[in-house]
């Protein structure tokens, strides 16, 4: 084989692994999501975080905006301290309320971000100040028994 | 009686010692002539086109009919739990992290590596080797580098293509036939599947196939008795530690990579 057809052969080989390499990043994976290269830490104390896990989404309004960086407990209060990185180019007012949700009824567990209405902006290194729990399957079951057993019964 | 079982337990332990440490100066040899192997790339590019190039249809036909397998029966177990919409996330991670880098490199070990076994093997046997030493010709630079490089360069494109097609096999089956979503799929997968994590330790993987892939089958071409019966002993060895290889440094892979996992 002459060493020119030879010479094309590998170069469509090689763009074509490269391409499948672009395809695994772009369509696969979610490299061209939410741009994470430029980021600032926010922190967060939850008094319970449920299934929540590193690298979970944080999203506001149904979008992701970030990802949780690190998990800890806090001995001092007794609550769950999240970390979380958010991308520069979205900024949140210093009231935002940070909830823990879930995706569908046993999806995933994400941090959600609610705005307020603070004219000062989230710096990196800022704490929410306001923050709601991870509902507990069992603790709203426990309720709703302990609501019916309330009610007389017909 | 014991004391010859010990002998024997002995001797085999020193000679894979010894093996390992041949191999281990082998490569070091190998990585000091690749540079004088370079300086003549087109012998590098010719042993990529033979490698990569022709193993290229075994592994897109492969990779399709795993991620088909895959679609199918991931959806079969996934219905199941009502989460048909997850097929993408279970085809994607399974086909990226694992099947891709593994599947591939067992493929390009029995395609590819046996191959350049048989060829220098028969070099060796036909003393076209020492000739070349005759003619001042490094064998090393010139036979074994560029072989070793081709399977190195290879290897990735290859696991790539192989997960690339084994996606689009489980679209196929999921979206087309069975009718999963085809957004849900998609995204749900998007969502799942991290670049650095899922997607580049799988690269990484491919490369690590790839290397000890490329030296085995080198190495045991290069180190075989010189005789027919010797080349096909060399062959049967390259296939056989190549995938043992593989396995054994996929668990060790997989257990740094992805350890405590969420």
């Amino acid at each position: 084989m002459s060493r020119t057809v030879l010479d094309l052969w590998v170069g469509v080989f090689v763009l074509v692994g490269i391409g499948a390499l672009f395809f695994l990043a772009l369509r696969v994976g979610n490299l061209a999501g939410v741009d994470l290269s430029e980021t600032y830490t926010v922190r967060a104390q939850f008094d319970n975080i449920g299934g929540l896990k590193v690298r979970a989404p944080v999203k506001s309004a149904g979008v992701v905006v970030g990802r949780v960086d690190s998990i800890s407990f806090d001995t001092n209060s007794y609550r769950a301290e999240v970390s979380m990185s958010i991308a520069s180019r979205y900024e949140f007012p210093r009231d935002t309320i940070g909830l823990i949700l879930t995706s569908g009824l046993l999806g995933e567990q994400y941090i959600g971000l609610d705005p307020g209405g603070d004219f000062d902006m989230l710096q990196g290194g800022d704490r929410l100040q306001i923050t709601q729990s991870a509902v507990v399957l069992e603790n709203l079951i426990g309720q709703f028994l302990f609501d019916r057993s309330g009610t007389p019964a017909d | 009686m014991i004391a010859g079982f010990l002998r024997t337990l002995g001797a085999m332990a020193i000679d894979g010692v010894w093996r390992l440490g041949v191999v281990a100066r082998f490569f070091g040899l190998l990585l000091r002539y690749s540079g004088q192997s370079f300086l003549r790339l087109h012998l590098t590019i010719r042993e990529i086109y033979f490698g990569g190039v022709l193993s290229f249809l075994i592994i897109a036909v492969s990779g399709l009919f795993v991620g088909m397998v895959l679609g199918l029966q991931g959806y079969e177990t996934l219905q199941r739990f009502g989460s048909g919409d997850a097929l993408g996330v279970l085809v994607a991670l399974s086909l990226v992290r694992e099947l891709g880098p593994v599947v591939a490199g067992l493929l390009f070990a029995s395609r590819a590596g046996s191959a350049i076994t048989a060829e220098i093997g028969l070099m060796k046997t036909t003393e076209q080797l020492k000739a070349m030493d005759m003619m001042a010709v490094n064998p090393i630079a010139r036979v074994v580098a560029p072989r070793f490089w081709g399977g190195v360069i290879s290897m990735p494109l290859l696991a790539a293509i192989f997960s690339m097609m084994g996606v689009l096999g489980g679209w196929l089956i999921g979206v087309v036939l069975i009718g999963v979503d085809g957004g849900a799929f998609w995204s749900q997968m998007q969502s799942a599947v991290d670049f650095r994590h899922d997607v580049l330790n799988g690269v990484i993987k491919s490369v690590v196939f790839g290397v000890a892939v490329s030296l085995i089958a080198v190495f045991e071409g290069y180190d075989c008795t010189p005789t027919a019966e010797g080349v096909s002993r060399a062959i049967t060895r390259t296939v056989v530690s190549s995938a043992l290889t593989i396995l054994a440094l996929d668990f060790i892979l997989t257990s740094f990579m992805f350890r405590g996992m969420s």
